[in-house]
């Protein structure tokens, strides 16, 4: 049977030709192609646990980030609220001092005003003492001119001076 | 539209002039069939008798210890002797014969002519050596410029062929070689993608009807034998002590198997070899038997042509839509066999080498 006798002519062909294939593509085609695929995939999985690391390290830094923002907002909340405190301490301070100044100064105006009042009352007082003196003088001019009423008086003045 | 195609056919399956002139009367179904999947001195295109275009191809023979070399269209499909030889014909077809005398010229049907010897050392290219050629050329062109793309345009997305083969190979990779081999696989890695590569494509262009198709080397016993014996010396030179000692002691097997008969021994030794011979059965059964099918339906429109033109055409109508079925299963066979063949050569070598898994899968 031809169909199943194998032909000498084949074999030899198929041994030299499949063999050379086989070097040729052992040797420039198969390292090549499987090496390729081998580096393409790893490539593809190292880009792949490259965008893990980062999307994780994104989500640090979003957390930090959001920490930050809320620790910043309690912070800012906090220096508010301080400021408010001391505006208001201040505010009652200076109210407290302006009372107190005005107070003073209304003190300090009342001291003047009493003692100009009592300048001006001394000095009334020694006015009135001085032109009594001379009215006094004028008057004890024209009664002294003679001893007896001059005697009479003394005697007076000496009693008025006894009652005060 | 049955007709038009029907004609085509025709054309492409033309009734052989050698199975006609046979017999006298008519056409001959068996002869035709054996014609269209053995091996041929030339490839035969078109056309039927002396009117048949035939692309010649050269006989190369050493006879004597001298070389001969001559066109194969010196035979003139075997009506025709050229220098003392001549094609074979009963026992000795499909080989080249040496007549007693040193005639060129035409052989007479059905005369006597003694034959001195046949030609041993035969290394014609032949239709199936050419289709070889053809293949090779072809797998190391598409392998290399793929390789090409690889070195060209590194970690890239891949590209035209480089995208056609890669997803072959990669399933090879990852579903044959490296489950059978292990730390193996780097190793014969290159083999079995040659093989694979190899077997699919011949087996493709096979189904071609035409030229450069239409070769069915992969349904040629040389060529599955040859690669079967690739694979049982690649199996047996790397083979460790495990797998002998797994042949020669099997372990888990009652002692009395083993002695004083060793029985078990002496199967295990024989499945050495059947294993690569079942290999090459395989292959070759499946796609020639694919291939006589196919003819078979083409046959059955000239038989029944015979009886009556009408007949003929009528049966076409079967005749193709039963064709059309049986290439789409050759096709899925095509893939399959080159599939088995490679994961069945992997898993051998897996286990010569005493990769557990390989082993693990055959028990």
């Amino acid at each position: 049977m031809e169909l199943i006798k194998p032909s000498f002519g084949l074999i030899f062909w198929m041994l030299i030709g499949f063999g050379i294939l086989f070097f040729i593509l052992a040797k420039f085609a198969w390292p090549v192609i499987t090496g390729g695929i081998a580096s393409r995939n790893k490539k593809i999985q190292d880009q792949l646990d490259e965008a893990e690391r980062v999307h994780t390290e994104l989500e640090n830094i979003n957390q930090k980030y959001q920490a930050m923002l809320a620790e910043a907002k309690s912070e800012r909340d906090a220096i508010l609220n301080e400021a408010r405190v001391v505006t208001e301490k201040m505010k009652e301070e200076a109210l407290l001092k302006a009372e107190q100044q005005s107070q003073a100064i209304i003190e300090d105006a009342k001291k003047a005003i009493n003692y100009e009042k009592l300048k001006a009352i001394t000095d009334v007082k020694n006015e009135i003492a001085n032109l009594s003196i001379e009215i006094a003088e004028k008057v004890i001019g024209e009664e002294l001119k003679d001893e007896a009423r001059q005697k009479q008086l003394i005697e007076k003045w000496v009693k008025d001076c006894n009652l005060n | 539209m049955s007709i038009a195609v029907m004609a085509v056919l025709c054309f492409f399956f033309p009734i052989s002039g050698q199975a006609a002139d046979a017999s006298g009367d008519g056409f001959q179904a068996g002869p035709f069939i054996i014609d269209h999947v053995t091996d041929s001195y030339g490839w035969h295109i078109c056309g039927e008798g002396d009117k048949s275009v035939t692309i010649p191809l050269p006989v190369i023979l050493v006879d004597g210890g001298r070389p001969v070399v001559f066109m194969s269209s010196k035979f003139h499909h075997g009506h025709a002797a050229y220098k003392g030889y001549a094609l074979g014909w009963g026992d000795q077809k499909g080989s080249i014969v040496k007549l007693t005398d040193d005639y060129t010229g035409p052989l007479e049907e059905g005369g006597e002519y003694a034959v001195d010897h046949v030609c041993k050392f035969n290394v014609s290219i032949t239709k199936n050596v050419c289709a070889l050629f053809i293949s090779l050329i072809l797998i190391a062109w598409i392998f290399l410029s793929v390789a090409k793309q690889y070195k060209q345009r590194p970690d890239q997305a891949p590209r035209g062929m480089q995208a056609l083969v890669e997803p072959v190979i990669v399933f090879l990779q990852d579903e044959v070689i490296n489950p059978s081999l292990g730390k193996h696989a780097d190793k014969y890695a290159p083999y079995l993608l040659t093989l694979f590569f190899f077997i699919l494509l011949n087996n493709l262009m096979g189904l071609i009807p035409i030229f450069p198709g239409g070769a069915n080397l992969t349904g040629n016993i040389a060529v599955t034998g040859i690669l079967a014996l690739i694979t049982f010396f690649i199996t047996t030179f790397s083979a460790g002590k495990e797998y002998w000692v797994d042949i020669f002691n099997t372990p888990g097997v009652p002692w009395w198997l083993k002695l004083p008969a060793p029985i078990m021994p002496f199967v295990e030794l024989i499945g050495i070899f059947t294993k690569p011979f079942v290999l090459m059965v395989r292959l070759f059964a499946n796609i020639t038997a694919g291939h006589i099918i196919v003819l078979g339906f083409i046959s059955l429109i000239f038989i029944f042509g015979q009886m009556a033109p009408a007949l003929g055409y009528g049966v076409s109508v079967v005749s193709i839509f039963f064709y059309i079925f049986m290439g789409c299963l050759e096709l899925l066979v095509a893939f399959i066999q080159a599939f088995v063949f490679t994961l069945l050569s992997a898993i051998y070598i897996g286990m010569a080498c005493g990769h557990e898994e390989s082993t693990e899968l055959v028990k």
